[in-house]
């Protein structure tokens, strides 16, 4: 049976959930520079999803993102828990993408390893909360589709009289869920109902912490050594071969064969016309005090005003 | 497909389960007719199903604002799936090619849309609050009458406008609840243009009509459940909302006591939906659903713009809270700064009197008009 490839798409993105008040400015506005960056929270359930496959699959969970160099760290943390390899996209010429040219660098990096079996990522990024870049990664790679995926029922794995494979996963609707039936490849996105992500391994952690990322145009991926059980600190021999269990794959758009006009802000249909920053307003509410007396006269008004009773 | 005409027109993709179209598709074809108006172009209406659901539904379109509905029926379209959808919408819109396509922001609509939009090569914007016409000035170009799409973003601290001044079709998701209604008017008249769908193992070149082919169905829906709407938040005039103040699944029973005492309906913030207090189809703001009661209470929220997004445009709020800084008491019009659990009773006490020592109200009144 050949080996279940399993692609983990996964962003890094700016905590937006939890503005603090470090990061509010006088005006109300929030610095955003002032977020701290965090592996985006549905895609480590995806990763977690994709490790758990591998539990009981012969199977290699690859991770990519996109994004400035500082972003390897989200493919460290995938390390961390136990993804096999890990790579990322960065090149000046990603750089103002929207979710369209996102899409196409992505898909051509899940091409230049050879496609996959499954593709994996969170429902949405907590920044933008499009959701679009699972189905138009899927459209790009001519895959099939299974969106806001919260559980997996069922994976038949590639090979023998199963053919392509099969995978079945129920994904939530308006007041109910429905289950799916997909032959393989398929992308799915998951959301954060799916489960708990594991955290990081303390052994794993010591294993690569050590590691950099290296420019790798080319792709090899027997560089993963099947018969050893041992990770190691990643080398990388003097003809340019890796010699590592796993290290970070860096590419450009060169490495891609992308075409440079479908990339970054060129290849992106969308503009920005506009940013307005939620402004708290000065509260114009009346107060009321909290006493029998000041909740009666409130609910008296109310009642009135017919908006009570 | 025949000859692309360039229609120009306005479109809505709508969603539809069993011959019922989904509320936001109705909600969008009152925008796309004022869009279409100042635009002075005809609106569309996309509408694909089993042949029953079809031919039901073609007629409330027209009544909704649609001036064309192009009714693609089959019984491979009966229940909708992604990619025979995505199919069906990507030819219509290359054979008519219209400047705007709007979709609902619901599960479908954002599983949907995203992939026409790759197929396409055009731009897209999800999860809509506002949309309107306006130009853009760009590298020294002048672009005329643009869809303005307006959305929240980053965790809802932005609202972001968006366009997409190069690309044809302009393509926006839209929330549920935000566009008004339409009054259904059933004088109306527009054409139904019957789009022809046939099967077949492999592509064909078609001169006529849509193929769909097994690439196109190899997903298939093994069983969709949906339970009754056990909460109806969209249609409830008084909302009593608890979040992380109320402090326990315990102290929630406070907060539907007081939701049942004035006939509201129960809702809640995240918070309190992810500690597990309530359900989440009591959850309120940018993921959970979107209200506008005639009054709103919230208890014990401290409201994040999430929250707020969500129900910001009741007619009336009234907060209470223990922190007088909680962010909630800038949209609110009544703040009440005090524990909830000595501030409820009195509220219920006090409407229970009618707020003036008065005689009790009988609890049929009470129960008038809500949705509980």
């Amino acid at each position: 049976m050949p080996q279940l490839r399993i692609v983990v798409l996964v962003k890094q993105v700016p905590d937006t959930a939890n503005v603090t008040g470090e990061a509010m400015k006088e005006d109300g506005t929030i610095n955003r520079a002032a977020l701290p960056a965090v592996f985006n929270p549905e895609d480590l359930n995806a990763l977690e999803e994709a490790l758990k496959l591998r539990d009981r699959h012969d199977a290699r969970v690859t991770v990519v993102t996109m994004g400035p160099p500082a972003a390897v760290q989200v493919l460290r943390e995938s390390l961390y828990r136990g993804a096999d390899e890990v790579i990322l996209l960065t090149d000046k010429a990603f750089a103002g993408a929207d979710t369209l040219a996102t899409s196409y660098a992505l898909s051509l990096a899940v091409r230049k390893i050879g496609g996959a079996d499954l593709v994996l990522c969170g429902r949405q990024a907590i920044d933008g909360d499009t959701a679009q870049v699972g189905p138009q990664t899927a459209e790009k790679l001519g895959y099939p589709q299974i969106t806001c995926v919260s559980r997996i029922d069922e994976l038949v794995a590639p090979g023998g009289a199963a053919g392509p494979g099969a995978i079945t996963a129920t994904r939530s609707i308006e007041d109910g869920f429905e289950t799916l039936t997909s032959t393989l490849p398929c992308l799915l996105t998951v959301t954060g109902e799916a489960n708990d992500p594991r955290p990081a391994s303390v052994k794993l952690v010591m294993t690569y912490k050590a590691i950099a990322a290296e420019a790798m145009p080319g792709y090899d991926d027997t560089y993963l050594d099947p018969e050893s059980d041992e990770a190691e600190i990643c080398m990388v021999g003097r003809d340019g071969r890796p010699v590592c269990r796993a290290r970070i794959v860096q590419w450009d758009h060169v490495a891609l064969e992308a075409d440079r006009e479908a990339l970054g802000l060129r290849g992106s249909p969308t503009r920005v016309k506009e940013i307005e920053s939620v402004v708290l307003a000065q509260s114009e509410a009346r107060m009321v005090q909290p006493d029998e007396a000041g909740i009666g006269e409130l609910v008296h008004e109310l009642i009135e005003e017919h908006i009570l009773g | 497909m025949g000859e692309p005409v360039n229609t120009n027109d306005v479109w809505v993709v709508v969603e539809q389960h069993d011959g019922v179209a989904a509320e936001v598709s109705l909600e969008l074809l009152g925008r796309a007719r004022e869009l279409a108006d100042r635009l002075d172009v005809r609106v569309g209406a996309v509408l694909a199903g089993a042949d029953d659901a079809v031919r039901a539904l073609a007629p409330t379109l027209v009544a909704h604002g649609a001036d064309t509905v192009y009714a693609a029926a089959h019984d491979d379209l009966a229940a909708y799936l992604a990619l025979p959808y995505s199919t069906v919408v990507s030819s219509l819109i290359r054979e008519h090619r219209p400047q705007i396509v709007l979709y609902g922001a619901t599960t479908a609509g954002r599983d949907l849309a995203p992939r026409v939009a790759s197929a396409l090569r055009t731009g897209l914007t999800a999860d809509c609050t506002d949309l309107r016409i306006g130009d853009h000035a760009m590298k020294g170009e002048e672009y005329r009458d643009l869809l303005y799409q307006i959305r929240p973003a980053f965790g809802g601290n932005i609202v972001a406008t968006i366009i997409s001044p190069l690309h044809r079709p302009q393509m926006a998701t839209v929330r549920e609840g935000v566009m008004v209604m339409p009054e259904a008017d059933g004088s109306r008249s527009g054409t139904i243009v019957e789009v022809p769908v046939r099967r077949s193992s492999s592509p064909v070149h078609d001169t006529d009509g849509i193929t769909l082919t097994d690439a196109d169905l190899v997903v298939g829906l093994v069983r969709r459940v949906q339970e009754e709407k056990r909460v109806d938040l969209k249609g409830a005039r008084i909302v009593v909302a608890g979040g992380v103040g109320v402090g326990s699944r315990e102290g929630f029973a406070l907060v539907e006591e007081l939701a049942h005492t004035v006939g509201g309906v129960v809702g809640a913030s995240r918070a309190a939906v992810d500690a597990g207090w309530i359900a989440h189809d009591h959850q309120i703001g940018q993921t959970g659903t979107t209200v506008r009661p005639k009054l709103y209470i919230a208890c014990g929220i401290s409201g994040s713009v999430q929250h707020r997004a969500g129900m910001d445009q009741s007619a009336r709020i009234l907060a209470i809270n223990d922190d007088p800084l909680a962010p909630i008491f800038s949209v609110a019009h009544y703040g009440v700064v005090g524990d909830l659990h000595k501030v409820i009773p009195l509220l219920i006490a006090a409407y229970k009197t009618k707020g003036t020592g008065g005689e009790p109200v009988p609890a049929a009144a009470a129960s008038d008009g809500g949705a509980s």
